[in-house]
């Protein structure tokens, strides 16, 4: 019993919370300078840091190091810095209740060991102490006069600012914990032109809190009905980005509409927003087997692979008779030659299109069941076709080209250029707990950062003599003008009348 | 007048203000160099006769009495240096037609002002021209290294940062950082004086001075990030991500927090300076080393 009431009064000691929160800085570090998952910026980076650091990446891994934020050793540090301070905290509610409640205290005995002190010469004293008592309180003092003594006191609202900073924390941790059990995030990249609908197989990823109802996806759908990208045309920063707009024509349960959607304006469906983080092209291909028949049609999505927005993709034929066919291609949206010979994009706007393409041949695997990205060929069981030089067979074709394979393959059409854009999917329902948290920290720590805290005796010496003492509960000593303009009142002075005071 | 024309007048006006703040750095330097010299013959301080003994009998002219002719002229040189920076950061913005700080060398240029200008705000009433030329040292290699390595012609935005929220956001933070680096500065200054011993040199209004700062600073600094969460709300639609920005921004708000801690915990005072210390060298990293060396979603301020 007393080891335990030992162990609460260290944990929420001050003296523990400055060593948790420097800790809490402390752990927070590495998850800055490692690639971690679910961290938005690159999805790929931690299986990238795996493939270059084989030996070190699983050691990291198992200490959580790719997933610092979610790591037991982080969460161990701020739920220890959260019960701390709210050890520390609920004493000093009650305490600042009875503060409230009870009058300002007594005098000390020796008033000259306060913070500032004065000695005052007065006609009469009594008078005087009632003239004091009547500027502190028109100066928003809690008084109290006893004969020979006036005791005030201001600031309580110091200490509660103080307190309702330190408990919107725990608000704030409800909101976030909101957002972790009840939210979802996905991404889904939408063509121009095709509609999205608002179901979980119709996402490229999507995350769901353990606690969201797989139902609770809100019934919507859209078409993008047009994407426009503005790059700078010149000067050193050629080709940066100025604008990107989406254009939606969408269905909800509330109605039909159009919206445009930018970077910072999102598309909000009753809470569910569709951020536009992301665009790229999407080639339409043509794809005619070797009897002639369409295979496959349509706009294929290949993903930027820079800032030029070099891309690449795979457009998968299953269907193509006699011979199943792949096709691997990097697209161009204004091809040049580079220094070393090879093609590259020179400009991320539709310049000078062109579509590079390499093709294979066989057994697709994707009857076997597996999971395939559509993004990447599976290689195995697929040949490389070449040429009738027997090196590997290449095309570059513009828009509106065809080219036909070799082997009596078939042909492929590059029919045109479309785009996509990339959209971020969020419902956080716990996110307004989260800003109403943060406002109440902001309000609290202003308050508490701000306010003064002080107490202030009046006390009648002799008939003609009255000492002041005042005494300052914070650590900043508070305006001199206070106690000027006390003296002032004591002293009847009427150009420097507390009203006139400043 | 045109754009262009206006984006070279800011030019030259920062170019006038590293003038003037290295006049003003020189100024101060031999003020130092003055007043060490005079202490090193006469150790008592100048004013211990008191007001009557000065105009009894005139004192012939020392090189104390020099240092102390020069530092108003340094701080003139100062005042000077804000004024043409601030000059420079507003002829930018017209130039840019939004506001000033949207990339890295903006961001450098609005924030060398602020600390110029906080600096000359805050030392109104204190004794503290120690920290002075230090001050104009920092500022002038913050200006050194934004218009060397950081300088960008006047361009438009990039789609994610044009939004109100760069105004409110960016703002906070350059007002929030240049306050942190008053402090941090004041802190320093504090601690060697102590360390020397010399309590009454201004060690304890230099302590008071950091003191005030950290507590404007610290509000502002929160609504900085707070600010920025909900940007990222906006943009991102997640308003905490631990992006590496976001993470250093918290690790400055954790630092400064302990150190305000650590100034009412018994035995933690004298380690409480060093933690802000650290806040500010947090602070400084999420400006230069997270957006040079790290890649994250704050990438585009274009370096």
């Amino acid at each position: 019993m007393g080891w335990g009431r030992w162990a609460w009064r260290r944990l929420t000691s001050m003296r523990t919370a400055v060593v948790l929160l420097i800790l809490l800085a402390v752990a927070a570090v590495p998850g800055s300078l490692l690639p971690q998952r679910g961290v938005a910026s690159d999805p790929a980076a931690v299986a990238l840091f795996y493939r270059d650091n084989p030996n070190l990446a699983p050691w990291l891994d198992r200490l959580y190091l790719f997933d610092v934020y979610a790591a037991p050793w982080f969460a161990a540090v701020y739920l220890l810095l959260l019960v701390s301070m709210t050890g520390c905290v609920l004493p000093r509610c009650a305490c600042l209740w009875r503060e409230v409640t009870a009058q300002p205290p007594a005098a000390p005995r020796r008033l000259e060991r306060e913070d500032a002190h004065a000695r005052l010469t007065v006609e009469e004293a009594s008078a005087s102490l009632t003239a004091a008592a009547a500027h502190l309180r028109s100066r928003r003092f809690r008084v109290v006069e006893t004969d020979g003594e006036v005791r005030a006191e201001k600031g309580h609202v110091r200490e509660l600012g103080n307190l309702a900073f330190h408990l919107s924390l725990l608000v704030l941790l409800v909101g976030v914990a909101g957002g972790r059990l009840f939210g979802y995030e996905g991404r889904v990249a939408v063509v121009e032109g095709s509609t999205f609908t608002n179901i979980a197989s119709s996402y490229d990823a999507l995350t769901r809190a353990p606690l969201a109802d797989p139902a609770d996806l809100e019934p919507l759908e859209f078409t993008l009905r047009s994407f426009d990208a503005q790059f700078e045309t010149s000067g050193p920063r050629l080709g940066e980005p100025r604008s990107f707009t989406a254009i939606l024509d969408w269905v909800t349960s509330d109605g039909a509409g159009t919206t445009e959607v930018r970077p910072n304006q999102p598309f909000d469906a009753n809470g569910t927003k569709f951020f536009l983080t992301g665009h790229g092209y999407a080639p339409q291909i043509t794809v005619r087997d070797g009897r002639g028949d369409v295979a496959a049609s349509g706009p294929v999505i290949f993903l930027p692979q820079d800032q030029a927005f070099t891309s690449d993709g795979v457009v998968k034929v299953p269907d193509a008779r006699p011979t199943p066919v792949a096709l691997e291609g990097l697209f161009l949206p204004t091809a040049a030659r580079g220094a070393d010979g090879i093609d590259v994009s020179a400009y991320p706007g539709l310049v000078n299109p062109a579509l590079l393409l390499t093709a294979y041949s066989g057994d697709l695997g994707l009857d076997d069941g597996g999971a395939q990205s559509v993004y990447t060929l599976d290689l195995d069981g697929l040949v490389e076709v070449t040429g009738d030089d027997g090196d590997r067979w290449r095309a570059t074709i513009a828009p509106g080209e065809t080219v036909r394979l070799p082997d009596g393959l078939g042909t492929v059409t590059f029919d045109g250029v479309t785009r996509f854009a990339n959209f971020q999917v969020a419902r956080d329902p716990g996110k307004e707990i989260s800003l109403v948290a943060a406002l109440l920290l902001l309000m609290g720590l202003s308050v508490s950062l701000g306010v003064p805290r002080r107490r202030v005796w009046v006390r009648r010496v002799d008939d003609a003599t009255v000492e002041v003492g005042w005494r300052h509960l914070g650590r900043r000593r508070c305006a001199d003008s206070d106690s000027a303009a006390l003296t002032a009142a004591l002293e009847h002075d009427p150009d420097n009348h507390p009203e006139s005071a400043t | 007048m045109q754009a262009d024309e206006m984006a070279l007048w800011s030019d030259r006006l920062v170019l006038a203000s590293l003038a003037a703040l290295s006049a003003c750095l020189v100024t101060y330097a031999v003020a130092a160099a003055l007043a060490a010299r005079s202490a090193g013959r006469a150790p008592a301080p100048i004013l211990v006769g008191g007001p009557e003994a000065l105009t009894a009998s005139p004192a012939p002219v020392t090189s104390g009495d020099r240092a102390n002719a020069l530092r108003p002229a340094g701080t003139w040189l100062m005042a000077s240096g804000a004024v043409l920076l601030v000059a420079a950061v507003v002829a930018r913005g017209l130039a840019a037609s939004r506001v000033p700080w949207g990339n890295m060398y903006e961001f450098g240029l609005t924030a060398s002002a602020a600390v110029a200008v906080t600096f000359l705000v805050v030392r109104r009433g204190r004794r503290v021209d120690v920290v002075a030329p230090w001050v104009a040292a920092l500022v002038l290699v913050l200006l050194g290294v934004s218009v060397t390595s950081l300088y960008t012609p006047v361009d438009d935005l990039v789609p994610v940062l044009d939004s109100t929220w760069l105004v409110v956001h960016v703002a906070a933070a350059i007002v929030a950082g240049a306050l942190f680096t008053v402090g941090a500065l004041a802190t320093l200054a504090q601690m060697v004086l102590s360390r020397g011993g010399r309590e009454g040199r201004g060690s304890s209004e230099l302590g008071d001075l950091a003191h005030t700062v950290h507590l404007v600073a610290f509000p502002i600094w929160t609504f900085a990030v707070i600010a920025g969460a909900v940007w990222a709300e906006n943009a991102w639609g997640r308003y905490w991500g631990w992006d590496p920005k976001e993470t250093w921004a918290f690790i400055t708000w954790v630092l400064y927090a302990a150190h305000l801690h650590a100034l009412a915990t018994g035995g933690w005072r004298r380690r409480a300076g060093w933690l802000a210390v650290a806040g500010f060298a947090a602070f400084l990293f999420n400006f230069f080393g997270v957006n040079i060396w790290i890649p994250g979603l704050h990438s585009y301020a274009g370096v």
